[in-house]
Order: structure tokens, then C-alpha cells, then sequence
């Protein structure tokens, strides 16, 4: 079957054209194609992202905040009920039930620190079930996503041109 | 002043060498002529040498090398390649496949002997035939036999004076590759000719299509083989110059001679970075492995649907592309692609006279690099038909 091959190349570049998979993975446009059709139908692909590093994008910078939550689970509502109000929120970039102190680790976005404490004050702390929370402002971004967003000195082609 | 050496001085310069004059002085070129991996050497790899250098393991080793790394070269031949060499009297750790290459003419050649040179082939075995005086025997191959070696060809060029062949599969500039089938048909007239064979297997781990095969692996011949390999290609490692050749006690302790008295032994810290990835590094061959595949494809249906057609090559990461439709010759190819299109590829007969009406076009790039020079190729194809 293709489609983990897809899911490999898409995941490291999510720009390349079917007919670029057709030509990588040695098949038809036309049957790359339906296999992707499939993939985001079958929400296997979930959409098609673009990596920012923040750090540099200066105009529209954006806070980020790790929320930890803790709840209590009542007979009604498990984990995944719970979770579900929390992730509804368009605030919650990113959310995993965790194993440890902590239930959930929500990945927050806002525009001020203000904003974000506020949204978790007012919203997440407010759901039903919820004991309690624990916000970890991000302050500088490392990596994402398997990039590295440090500057290196040189960054350029650092082979000649032309080497036997 | 008194003149120069005639023999180095006659040595005329590589066809590469004019190339990189050229396209290092223009802006905004794409290249896609390189020799060597993009990937930066993994870096367990890195950390293994900065940590050896930083614990004052900067001295001299052993002429052969340090005894472990022999011991893993060793290990991981055998493991691999079903190739069995001696770590004490058989190998010696080189400054890259390069120097191996060096130290074998030496040890094997007189004066007018000679030596048998797949054209089109690497850039540096005529050469290095020629600075230990021997005289060079080309064996041309042709693209409809997928640039192999066929034992007819080869007993055609064997003389009384043949005294070695070199020989590079998988193949830099061609991407062909010798199956065990095909070696078959060439041992008898290697065992019965008592000529010797530099296999140069530095390609070895890129072979996509079928297992590797060597020479070496077929014991009625081994004592005249000489397998030259080193960590450039499969651990991207390039510029840490590390390579090593195995042979026999007896050719090797001659090899070693040569070796003690020019290079002392092979620079430490390249050693221990070498001990960690052929130890360790396996996973991030074959990764490199798996995408080298992916780009070749993309490369040649690409080519092949823009009219150049090319077979697909079984090994490293070149495609040797018969350029002869467009009617130009392969240097005119090349310059007019880079000056109309800023796109470095290297002219096949750079390789050898074989070579003519085709272009070596190297896929060392990422998928994006290469998309975007294929454009430019195109585009170039294009202007040519108008």
C-alpha cells in the first residue's frame, strides 16, 4: 500500500503535487491522487500546515502557554468528555491526555500573556470537572515539528558547486 | 628556474575543474553537479570526534589506523558483504578512498605496466596510474549494457603487460552497478590473466536495487583483489577524509610501507568519528538510503517526460543522461545550461572519451532543489527546440 509512503513525504512536505508523489513513488498521478482523496476523507490527513518560527516573525507575534489540567472524572464524564469541552475551544492549539501529575497538557494561543491567563481563568478552569490548572508561558522557541529554528552562523550550501 | 616535473605537468587538468571556474563566478546558479551527500554527517558521529578531541586524543595512531576501527571495518564487511580481511595485516585506514587508490598504483606498478581504466569512469584513476608510471588501458563502456563490464570487453584489452584494472560499481558518473551474475563472468579471465583488481566500493551502501556485490566475495580470486571503501558516501562524511583499502598480508604490508613514510597515519579524530558510525551509524545510512531512492525517482521520470531519456540507475546518486538528441556535445550542453539557465551539471566526458553526449546530473539535493533545476532544464530543452 502507498499510503504510509504518502504520509511519510507529505508530513516532511506538505507542498509537494501528486504528480510529484507519482514521479517519487514511481506510480500514476491519477491513483496518487484518490489515495490522498481517501486519506483526508478517512481524516487520516488532518490538513495541510505551515511551519513558522516566531521568533522572527516579529509583526504577529504570538504567545504560547502549556496548560496543565487537572481534573476529577465524575461517573457522567470520563477523560474524553471532559477533553472534549476544553478542546472545542479554538484558544487550545494542541491537547493530549497525559499520564502523570497532570491530566491534560492543552497548548494555548493568544496575542498577550493577558489574554492567554484570562482565557484560562474565565474558560478552562471554569469547565465542569476541572481541580485545577497550571500555565507555562513559552519563552523562546528551540525546534518544532523536527525543525531546528536556531540560526546557525552559515546556513548556505556549504558544498563547491561542481565536485567530481 | 629550473622546470617542473614532465609527468605531473602533462597530466591534463580535470574537465571538472573548468566547470567550477565557470560557475563559481556567476550569481544565483542551481546546481546539480556535486559529488557528495547533502546530509550533515549525523551527529552522534560529530559528538563521538568532539568528545575524543576534547579528552586530548590528538596524537598519531597506529600507521594502519587505530586497532578498533580496523576490527569494526573488519566486522562490518564480513557482516555485510561476506567479505573476510584480517584486521591486523590486511587493512589500513586511509585519507579517504582517495589515498587508497594513490597507495595501490604504487605498490603495484613498474614502469609500463599497464592498467585497465573503465571510460567512462572517476576522475582520478588515470591520473593516478599515470604518476606511478603506468600506462592507462581504457575498457569503454557502453550505455545499452547498462555500462557494465562484459567478459568480452574485458579480454580484449588484457595484454601481457596488464597488470591491474580499476574498477568503481556502483559507478561514479554512470549509477551502474555489477551484479554477482555479472562478476561470475569475469572471474575466470581475471584468475587465469593473474592480473590484479581495485574494486573501488565506495558507493557500496547505495545500491537500491539488488544487494551489493563485489569481487572480493568470490574466494578462487580474493588474493587479487584490492577493496578500496571509506565513510564519504554512506555516513556523509566527505570532508573528514577517512577511507580505508583491504587487501592481501603481502600487498598490504608493501601498501602500509608507502603509507608510514607519506602519511603517518589517517587524522585521529576522523578515526574515532569513523569508530562511532560504522559501530552505530547503520540506521542513518539506510535513511539517507531511502531518500536518495526517492529523488532518483523523481529525477529520472522527470526526465524522461521532458524527453531525456535515461534508464534507471541502480546505484549512488548520479544519472548519467544521454544528452545526444538535443545535438549538442556534452560540454556545449553544460555551458549553454548554465549560462542560459544557471544550472550546473558536469559534462560526460569529463569521465572519459565514453562519456561523450552525455551529462552527469548528480540528486545529492532535496526534492525541492531539484524541482526547481528541473524547471530550469525545461525550460533550456525548450528554447533549444526553438
Amino acid at each position: 500500500m502507498n499510503q504510509s509512503l504518502i504520509l511519510d513525504l507529505l508530513e516532511n512536505n506538505a507542498r509537494l503535487s501528486s504528480q510529484d508523489l507519482a514521479d517519487i513513488l514511481n506510480d500514476d498521478e491519477a491513483s496518487i491522487k484518490s489515495e490522498i482523496q481517501s486519506l483526508e476523507k478517512n481524516k487520516i490527513i488532518c490538513g495541510y500546515h505551515t511551519i513558522i518560527n516566531y521568533n522572527k516573525a516579529l509583526k504577529d507575534q504570538k504567545v504560547l502557554a502549556y496548560i496543565e489540567v487537572s481534573c476529577t472524572p465524575t461517573r457522567n464524564r470520563g477523560y474524553d468528555k471532559t477533553a472534549a469541552l476544553i478542546a472545542n475551544y479554538p484558544e487550545v492549539d494542541t491537547m493530549y491526555l497525559l499520564s502523570g501529575d497532570c491530566d491534560f497538557l492543552c497548548l494555548v494561543q493568544g496575542k498577550t500573556m493577558f489574554e492567554v491567563a484570562r482565557f484560562v481563568s474565565d474558560k478552562i478552569a471554569c469547565v465542569e470537572d476541572v481541580r485545577s490548572t497550571k500555565t507555562l508561558f513559552v519563552l523562546k522557541q528551540y525546534k518544532q515539528s523536527g525543525i531546528v529554528m536556531i540560526d546557525k552562523p552559515e546556513d548556505k550550501e556549504s558544498r563547491l558547486v561542481v565536485t567530481p | 628556474m629550473k622546470c617542473l616535473s614532465t609527468k605531473a605537468t602533462s597530466i591534463k587538468p580535470s574537465g571538472i575543474r573548468k566547470f567550477f571556474d565557470l560557475a563559481s563566478t556567476m550569481e544565483g546558479v542551481i546546481s546539480l553537479g556535486v559529488g557528495e551527500p547533502d546530509f550533515a554527517t549525523p551527529w552522534h558521529i560529530c559528538e563521538n570526534a568532539i568528545h575524543y578531541m576534547s579528552t586530548g586524543h590528538t596524537h598519531y595512531t597506529a600507521n594502519r589506523g587505530l586497532l578498533e576501527l580496523r576490527e569494526e571495518i573488519c566486522k562490518f564487511h564480513k557482516e555485510h558483504y561476506n567479505q573476510v580481511y584480517d584486521p591486523e595485516n590486511e587493512v589500513i585506514v586511509t585519507i579517504g578512498g582517495s589515498e587508497a587508490i594513490d597507495l595501490c598504483m604504487r605498490a603495484l606498478l613498474n614502469p609500463g605496466d599497464e592498467v585497465i581504466v573503465l571510460d567512462p569512469n572517476y576522475v582520478a584513476y588515470a591520473p593516478s596510474v599515470i604518476l606511478s608510471d603506468g600506462v592507462v588501458v581504457p575498457l569503454k563502456l557502453k550505455e545499452e549494457n547498462d555500462f557494465k563490464i562484459l567478459p568480452e570487453d574485458l579480454k580484449k584489452v588484457i595484454t601481457p603487460k596488464t597488470k591491474a584494472m580499476i574498477i568503481n560499481y556502483p559507478s561514479n558518473p554512470t549509477g551502474g552497478v555489477m551484479t554477482k551474475e555479472d562478476y561470475a563472468k569475469i572471474i575466470d579471465i581475471i584468475k587465469e590473466s593473474g592480473i590484479y583488481v581495485i574494486s573501488d566500493e565506495i558507493y557500496a551502501e547505495l545500491s537500491f536495487d539488488q544487494p551489493f556485490a563485489s569481487l572480493a566475495q568470490f574466494d578462487e580470486i580474493k588474493s587479487q583483489i584490492i577493496v578500496v571503501n571509506g565513510f564519504s558516501k554512506a555516513y556523509a562524511m566527505t570532508g573528514w577524509r577517512l577511507g580505508y583499502c583491504m587487501a592481501n598480508k603481502e600487498l598490504s604490508s608493501v601498501m602500509n610501507k608507502i603509507h608510514q613514510y607519506v602519511i603517518m597515519s589517517a587524522p585521529v579524530m576522523s578515526q574515532y568519528a569513523g569508530i562511532e558510525a560504522i559501530k552505530n551509524g547503520y540506521d542513518d545510512v539506510l535513511m539517507m538510503k531511502e531518500d536518495y531512492l526517492k529523488r532518483r525517482n523523481f529525477l529520472v521520470n522527470r526526465l524522461n517526460r521532458m524527453g531525456l531519456k535515461t534508464n534507471m540507475p541502480h546505484g549512488t546518486f548520479y544519472v548519467f543522461c544521454n544528452i545526444q538528441s538535443t545535438g549538442l556535445d556534452s560540454e556545449t550542453f553544460c555551458e549553454r545550461l548554465l549560462q542560459e539557465q544557471k544550472v550546473a551539471c558536469v559534462p560526460g566526458n569529463a569521465f572519459g572519451d565514453s562519456g561523450e553526449g552525455y551529462v552527469r546530473i548528480s540528486y545529492a539535493y532535496s526534492i525541492d532543489h531539484i524541482k526547481e533545476a528541473i524547471v530550469r532544464l525545461e525550460q533550456f530543452l525548450k528554447d533549444l527546440e526553438n
